[in-house]
């Protein structure tokens, strides 16, 4: 079969500045893929010269087995985008963002309504039909960016950043939304910078960092192979957390210091923590959770996600 | 056997630029009736103050070929191209500028099938279609008043709809070189300039050599010059010239505008 996406050695440049560093990538068919990565990884630059709007400066970019400078339309003509920033039109009616958009791609009026009704009623924003789109929530015009990235019928669907910024409940939304389609077996290609997003969605990602790819798998693989199974969050008085770090030497596997708590990483945690109150140390706070992606990217790169 | 193969794209393409025309019809119907007519009112106003206005002070005037006409005939076919030039400008320079930098409309657009090109020519093509109905509008009247023949009026019509492609995609070119609204002033001030001098309300002929030859070479002069021929006599190879003028403009102009477009947007 041939892949959905395939890059080797893909760079993107901007004048001098590297946004996207030589990467490899190849997504098949009926996968939901991700880019996991901090603000200025790469991600968005890499997504649009997926969706063939932006030239590789340099390495091999194949879109559906064609390639994306000579055969640009008829990649686009089966690509859903939604991109980082709505840029949905103001000056139309919700459904007509959708028939517009319709139009583009030479689909006719009357199937262009008919999809658009229907993908109101997918994105739930049938009563809002007529309404313009400046007063809508951010999720609802997120949603709607979404509804018309799926108007062509695409058979790749681009993601960029799908619930950056949207309240939790909103976001939930979606992700229910973008799983029904991943159920429906389309593929999907996503990019955030929240771990739980990623592992809610991605059947498989990588981990990208200033413009390259530091790690790839499925979510369980990447926890697994970085991370133990628990960590213990500990927090200690602001100005006596540095001591703590060296007397936890020897408890659990490792340990990872941030400004405002250590994070003890350990197969139990339990144990992990019973050990840190053997040892006299009284810390002010302790959780125990499980290993996230967040905690691979931190032992990767030695910085968080979000910042 | 590559004709057989052309036309299949062509089409396509076509369905694309019209596509592209086509959304502005959508978003009238929602917002944009009033803006729509007033713009139809400008040159009326022109027509009536000055040309039928002054007109009864400045006479009749005599033209390049020798024939006489009144003065609001002499100003009718000027205001007709003027107002060609304006409403292709302020549709491709303040809509189209407005739309690329603020709205990222272009953004969305250029994710689906349609190339750069096919946004400014079907951009274009909108902005002509409004144009054309201003002018038919001024025509009838022109016609109305004994201005102009009919057969000469009809004939006015495509040289308007040229006048206006040219200028549109000028605009074009001009809008995607446009930093922030602040430039829209230098722009209504060429326009104005244009506007007075280019043979609108007085022949060329009564400016010193110099300035006649600078204002000879101005788009807006050409145009003038192509329908003054049309509506008030005069017609013959000076206006092969225009028409030969205008054609490089909107082609050249149109070129340039995509590749901006391209380069813009397509980073
Ligand atoms: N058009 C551009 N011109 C110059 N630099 C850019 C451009 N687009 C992105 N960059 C830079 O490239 C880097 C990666 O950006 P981006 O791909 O948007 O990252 P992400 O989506 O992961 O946040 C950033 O440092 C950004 O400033
Ligand atoms: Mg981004």
């Amino acid at each position: 079969m041939t892949p959905m996406i395939e890059a080797a050695g893909l760079v993107k440049r901007f004048g001098d500045f590297t946004a996207v560093d030589g990467i490899d990538v190849t997504v098949q068919p009926g996968e939901s893929f991700g880019f996991l990565g901090p603000n200025g990884a790469g991600k968005s630059s890499t997504m649009r010269m997926i969706g063939c709007v932006s030239p590789p400066t340099d390495g091999l970019l194949r879109i559906l087995g064609m390639d994306p400078v000579r055969q640009g339309p008829a990649i686009r003509a089966r690509l859903g985008v939604c991109p980082q920033l709505d840029n949905l039109a103001p000056d139309l009616t919700v459904l007509q963002n959708l028939t517009t958009y319709a139009r583009y791609f030479g689909i006719p009026r009357r199937e262009a309504r008919r999809r658009a009704t229907e993908l109101l009623e997918f994105v739930q924003l049938s009563e809002r039909s007529g309404a313009e789109v400046e007063p809508l929530s951010g999720g609802m015009k997120r949603r709607l960016t979404i509804a018309r990235a799926l108007i062509n019928e695409p058979d790749l669907v681009l993601l960029d950043e799908p619930t950056t910024g949207l309240d939790p409940q909103a976001r939930h939304l979606v992700w229910e939304r973008l799983f029904r389609l991943k159920q429906r077996g389309v593929t999907l290609v996503l990019t955030t910078h929240y771990m739980d997003e990623a592992e809610q969605l991605c059947d498989r990602l990588v981990v990208m960092d200033a413009g390259k790819i530091v790690a790839e798998g499925s979510p369980r693989a990447l926890i697994e192979r970085y991370s133990t199974r628990e960590v213990v969050e500990l927090r200690f008085q602001a100005e006596s957390q540095s001591g703590f770090a060296a007397k936890l030497e020897g408890i659990g596997e490792r340990t990872e210091e941030l400004p405002d708590r250590i994070l003890l990483y350990a197969s139990d945690g339990d144990a992990a923590l019973t050990e840190v109150h053997a040892r006299g140390l009284s810390p002010s706070g302790a959780l125990i959770r499980r290993s996230s992606l967040e905690d691979v990217f931190l032992h990767l790169t030695g910085r968080t996600l979000v910042d | 056997m590559i004709v057989a193969l052309a036309l299949p794209r062509l089409a396509a393409s076509g369905t694309r630029v019209v596509a592209v025309a086509g959304r502005n019809v959508v978003a009238l119907r929602s917002v944009g009736w009033l803006a729509f007519v007033s713009g139809a009112l400008e040159p009326f106003l022109y027509l009536f103050s000055i040309g039928i206005g002054v007109g009864t002070l400045v006479g009749d005037m005599r033209l390049a070929d020798g024939s006489v006409v009144s003065y609001a005939a002499f100003v009718a076919p000027a205001m007709l191209a003027a107002s060609a030039m304006t409403g292709a400008l302020t549709e491709t320079t303040f809509n189209f500028f407005g739309k690329m930098k603020f709205w990222k409309l272009y953004d969305s657009v250029l994710a689906t099938p349609v190339g750069p090109m096919e946004i400014a020519f079907g951009e274009l093509c909108w902005a002509m279609t409004r144009g054309a109905l201003y002018s038919a509008s001024f025509l009838a009247v022109m016609v109305a008043m004994g201005l102009t023949g009919p057969l000469s009026a009809l004939a006015a019509l495509p040289a308007t709809v040229l006048i206006g492609f040219a200028f549109g995609a000028v605009g074009m070119l001009v809008a995607t070189y446009l930093r922030g609204w602040q430039d829209f002033d230098l722009i209504g001030t060429i326009q104005f300039a244009l506007f007075l001098f280019s043979g609108t309300f007085v022949p060329a002929e009564a400016y010193p050599a110099v300035v006649r030859w600078v204002i000879e070479v101005t788009p807006l002069y050409r145009a003038v010059d192509l329908i003054r021929a049309i509506t008030a006599g005069g017609l013959g190879w000076f206006q092969v010239l225009d028409v030969a003028y205008l054609l490089t403009l909107l082609g050249l102009c149109l070129w340039g505008a995509s590749r901006r477009m391209s380069r813009l947007l397509r980073r």
